[in-house]
């Protein structure tokens, strides 16, 4: 047993360097040198979750329903993954708002609007309450137990002035005072209070892990002995399975649930995640040690919880103190003291964080809004009034939290108390998470979806929780209000299937959610809920906070004076002259206020009092100048959509940067072939004049000369006649070409004998041949070769290759040869001559328009110059192919390949 | 001695045609089939005038006319350049090249005859 005096010595020396550490920590923040701006503080900080509920409750949920305890941990650890999203955000808007507590993100959201910071206060206060007196119960219990072990027969319910908890209680609530209401700061933050928590977390995990080995390691010979022993026992086994839970499954999820919103939505982990938040970086790497720290403090959960059931099977001892009892039991009065520190640790920790969150809360948004209508409130010095307010909110809080614990606290375990509070806690989680990313969530539908929230709540949980401990008739549970058993606070309209919690949550959250999105949808909102609802869904877009939202008359000495009633005149001035350096403005010249200055000065009141009290204070300052906030609306919503657009000029200007190379390319492709026009138009008009010259010149000629000698005559006469008909000819295939080449030639395909137009061919050229003693065999099958083809211009390909064999053949030695033959599916025409051949540099360009080659004796050839070119272009339209094979001095092999018709042979 | 008047032009209808307008005004005659053979011509006999095609293979006029030009002991040949392709940045190309005149095909018989004999009649005067 240990001494009263021990007991008392030790928590007060503890209790002493916790302040001494806060003291330090708020000094070295004075001076610019904060110790708490690193993530590892952050996350030791955000461990104010594990409160002296978890410390002591986990291993009595853990003693009675074995897996139960997991989901505190598991819903926290689930949703750390989403930090880097959700809470970045949460704290990006609370930075650039000055944001001060839960209440006041609430209300800025749905446009600054007192009577939804109200209600969160109100929901907040109601909620919270049962989770600080537990703290005092688990406190006092934890001394009790500490002072009385074996002598266990400790009446229930001592006298108020010998009740432990009522002095726990005061001596909390002045270290609160301590902690949190020494000044009025602007932004709310306590940095000696974040290190003092960062170290009482450490406090309780060293404990816990402390508690665990030794009772591990003293009275079994490790961890899993306990395990082992409890699996052996059948009664213990069963604990171990989900069947053990009740409620099941059902329930089992509603915890993580509610864990998981109460890791940010109670207020003290939004003031400490979100308010005390330093840089946003941290949450980065919080976000995986956290739930790191959580699985630490659980690894002797069970253990502990079984070491005890195994010590004592009676079930003598309430398991909710295992973690004391066991190392007593063991004769460890040492580690059962450090353990009592850690629970110590755990409920200071939070009681000081949660009064001091909450007495902000209670000041700002309940307090201001009721003092700032009253006259005498209107002028003087207003920044002690607001301590003062908060110091009398944080002693209220406290003894109210007793009262609660005198009336209800004895007949609940700590958990169910918790979740109680986590359920309320709960209710914020739609408006702030519809709220930011949902921009119509409206004011109205915040405000109808938090009251029927908390309404439904206060009838399943708390109206409950005063039956059972008989406070209220406990009939109200089994039959319902005035007998109407559809209202029974546990089974409303007859729903049966949950377990109370889940029962409850199922209902505040369906109405929460539908009424919030409901009322949403039909709602209009004003411009400053518009405003507000972009600001924060927007955050990360548009930074800074609109300060354009004042103008005019509002003086510089005005500001000042208002802001040094709530910060002090030190603090005022401290600050004007930060920002005018900042600014680079020179204040004492500067009479009238722009904008900006007014943003400011709201968004530093906002950090004393609230921004919906800021607004109203600075709406009685800058008289009636306001913007009108359709206008800001409009402004926000154009730099949003000149941020849109800027955005999609840019996807805009990548795709043209594209179009502009094709269309380069293609202008380069167009030039070219305006190249190869101008050229072909040239080349054309060169060989138009050219036997245009020569007729015109003989014509002249024979005209003036009427007497020439007869063959003379006869010579010019003959050369006129052949030009004009070189003329026509040249002017015909010119034209031919050009209508091939525009595609405007109509094809008439039918099924055609190879055979017959090589035939036809070849009567029209015998003339020719005949005349030039030129010798002409064909060859080919005896059948008909049927291609689909236009049968007059395969005419004209064949004429024309025969008459370019016969302009190259030697009269009177020349042997031109036409084969046909078929190979595969192809009909193959070949027109070979016994010429001069074609040089191999020429092969390919022969097929060029007006490419010629000399003929015999140099002499220029007759052709036009398009015979071929013509023939390949008709060729190709018959999907065939025409090509020369050649060696010069062995003649001249034109072959050209077309695909046979698909028919059967006839 | 009749001067020398030297027809380079690949199509030989029209250099039938110009040797028997010139022969008609009483000039001897030279012929050349493209610039090639002009040139050749020109390296070891001498001529009086040229009338050079433009459209040729083998150096065409513009080339040809280069060349000659460049040659001092050529530099006051009077060209007449003859051409079918009627542009005038061609006109403009072939005078700045040191032709001395210039006509597109098809010609008046009159006007290239009025013309050979006017560029003759300059040259034997600066003489």
């Amino acid at each position: 047993m240990l001494a009263h005096w021990v007991i008392l010595a030790v928590s007060f020396g503890y209790l002493g360097l916790l302040f001494a550490i806060a003291y330090y920590g708020d000094k070295r923040a004075d001076a610019g040198r904060s110790i708490i701006s690193n993530p590892y503080i952050y996350t030791l900080s955000i461990a104010v979750y594990c409160t002296a509920w978890t410390f002591y409750g986990s291993v009595g949920r853990a003693a009675t329903t074995g897996v139960g305890f997991l989901p505190i941990y598991l819903g926290p650890t689930l949703i750390a993954a989403l930090w880097w999203l959700v809470l970045r955000k949460i704290i990006r808007i609370a930075k650039t708002h000055r944001l001060t507590s839960i209440a006041d993100f609430i209300a800025s959201r749905y446009g600054k609007d007192p009577l939804v910071a109200g209600l969160v206060t109100v929901i907040a206060l109601v909620g919270i309450l049962p989770y600080i007196s537990l703290q005092l119960k688990a406190v006092s219990t934890s001394f009790n137990v500490l002072y009385t072990y074996h002598s266990p027969a400790q009446p229930h319910l001592t006298s108020l002035w010998s009740d432990t908890a009522l002095y726990v209680a005061l001596v909390m609530a002045v270290f609160a005072l301590l902690f949190g209401t020494r000044h009025i700061d602007a932004s709310e933050r306590h940095e000696g209070m974040v290190a003092a928590v960062a170290f009482e977390s450490v406090v309780k995990l060293a404990a816990f892990l402390i508690a665990g080995v030794c009772i591990s390691y003293y009275l079994f010979t490790g961890p899993s002995e306990p395990v082992l022993d409890a699996i052996n026992s059948p009664r213990l086994a069963k604990l171990m399975e989900m069947a053990a839970q009740p409620g099941g499954y059902a329930s089992w999820f509603t915890m993580i649930f509610l864990a998981m919103s109460a890791i940010i939505f109670l207020p003290r982990q939004f003031h400490i995640l979100v308010v005390e938040n330093v840089n946003e970086e941290h949450v980065r790497k919080a976000s995986w040690l956290f739930p790191l720290y959580l699985l630490a403090i659980n690894l002797f959960v069970l253990p502990i919880a079984l070491a005890g059931l195994v010590l004592f099977p009676a079930g003598g001892v309430d398991p909710d103190t295992f973690l004391l009892v066991v190392p007593l039991f063991a004769g460890q009065e040492s580690v059962a003291l450090f353990v009592f520190l850690g629970g110590l640790s755990a409920a200071t920790g939070m009681v000081i964080v949660e009064t001091i969150a909450l007495s902000t809360m209670i000041c700002n948004d309940l307090v201001m809004p009721v003092l700032l209508r009253l006259r005498s409130f209107r002028q003087g010095n207003l920044g002690r009034v607001l301590l003062t307010v908060r110091r009398a909110s944080i002693v209220a809080i406290l003894l109210l939290s007793y009262a609660y614990f005198r009336l209800i606290g004895e007949s609940y375990a700590l958990v169910t108390i918790g979740l109680v509070s986590f359920a309320a806690a709960a209710q914020f989680a739609p408006p702030i998470l519809i709220g930011l990313y949902w921009r119509r969530a409206s004011r109205k539908g915040a405000i109808s979806g938090l009251l029927a929230g908390f309404a439904i709540w206060a009838y399943t949980l708390l109206i409950p929780s005063f039956a059972i401990s008989g406070w209220i008739p406990a009939a109200i549970l089994d039959q319902g209000p005035w007998g109407l058993e559809l209202l029974r606070p546990q089974h409303l309209l007859g729903l049966g299937m949950f377990d109370p919690l889940t029962h409850s949550v199922f209902w505040s959250m369906l109405a929460n959610v539908g009424l919030l999105v409901g009322v949403s949808l039909f709602d209009r909102q004003n411009a400053m809920e518009r405003l507000q609802a972009t600001l924060f869904v927007d955050v990360f877009r548009h930074g800074e906070s609109d300060t354009r939202l004042w103008s005019g008359t509002a003086t510089v000495a005005d500001l000042k004076g208002l802001l040094a009633r709530f910060l002090g005149g030190g603090n005022a001035e401290k600050a004007l002259v930060g920002y005018a350096a900042e600014q680079g403005l020179d204040l004492r010249t500067k009479v009238q206020a722009d904008a900006r200055l007014v943003g400011f000065v709201e968004r530093e009141l906002a950090g004393a009092i609230g921004a919906a009290s800021a607004r109203v204070m600075i709406a009685s300052v800058a008289q009636g100048e306001e913007i009108s906030l359709e206008e800001i609306m409009r402004i926000i919503d154009e730099t949003s959509q000149v941020i849109e657009y800027s955005h999609r000029l840019e996807e805009k200007s990548l795709e043209l940067e594209q179009t502009t190379a094709e269309l380069r390319e293609a202008n380069k492709r167009l030039k070219e072939l305006d190249r190869l026009k101008d050229e072909f138009i040239s080349t054309v008009t060169h060989e138009l004049r050219t036997p245009l010259t020569s007729i015109r010149s003989f014509s002249e000629i024979l005209r003036d000369h009427p007497n020439l000698p007869p063959e003379e005559r006869q010579q010019f006469l003959e050369i006129t006649v052949k030009e004009s008909e070189r003329l026509t000819r040249l002017i015909n295939q010119v034209l031919d070409l050009a209508k091939i080449e525009s595609d405007s030639v109509e094809w008439t395909d039918t099924l055609v004998d190879l055979n017959q137009v090589i035939g036809e061919a070849v009567g029209t050229m015998g003339q020719i041949f005949r005349e030039r003693s030129i010798d002409l065999e064909r060859s080919g099958p005896p059948g008909a070769v049927a291609v689909m083809a236009d049968r007059d211009r395969l005419i004209q390909v064949v004429i024309n290759l025969l008459s370019n064999a016969v302009k190259f053949c030697e009269p009177g030695a020349g042997r031109v040869a036409v084969r046909l033959e078929v190979r595969l599916n192809r009909a193959r025409v070949e027109v070979i001559d016994n010429g001069p051949g074609i040089h191999p540099d020429e092969q390919e360009m022969i097929f060029e328009k007006f490419h010629q080659l000399k003929g015999r004796h140099d002499e220029k050839p007759r052709g036009s110059g398009l015979g071929l070119t013509i023939s390949q272009r008709i060729i190709a339209h018959h999907h065939g192919r025409i090509w020369v094979e050649s060696a010069p001095g062995a003649g001249a092999r034109f072959i050209f390949e077309l695909p046979l018709a698909k028919t059967e042979k006839s | 001695m009749a001067q020398t008047v030297l027809i380079v032009d690949d199509d030989r209808n029209i250099v039938v045609a110009l040797e028997f307008l010139m022969r008609q005004a009483g000039y001897a005659v030279a012929t050349a089939a493209d610039g090639r053979q002009a040139l050749d011509y020109l390296a070891d006999r001498a001529a009086d005038l040229m009338i050079l095609d433009v459209m040729m293979p083998n150096l065409n006029g513009f080339e040809v006319c280069a060349e000659v030009r460049a040659n001092p002991r050529l530099a006051h040949l009077p060209i007449l350049i003859l051409t079918a392709k009627g542009r005038e940045a061609e006109k403009a190309r072939g005078l700045a090249l040191g032709a001395d005149a210039y006509i597109s095909k098809p010609f008046s018989t009159h006007e290239l005859v009025e013309l050979v004999r006017t560029l003759l009649l300059g040259k034997s005067e600066g003489i």
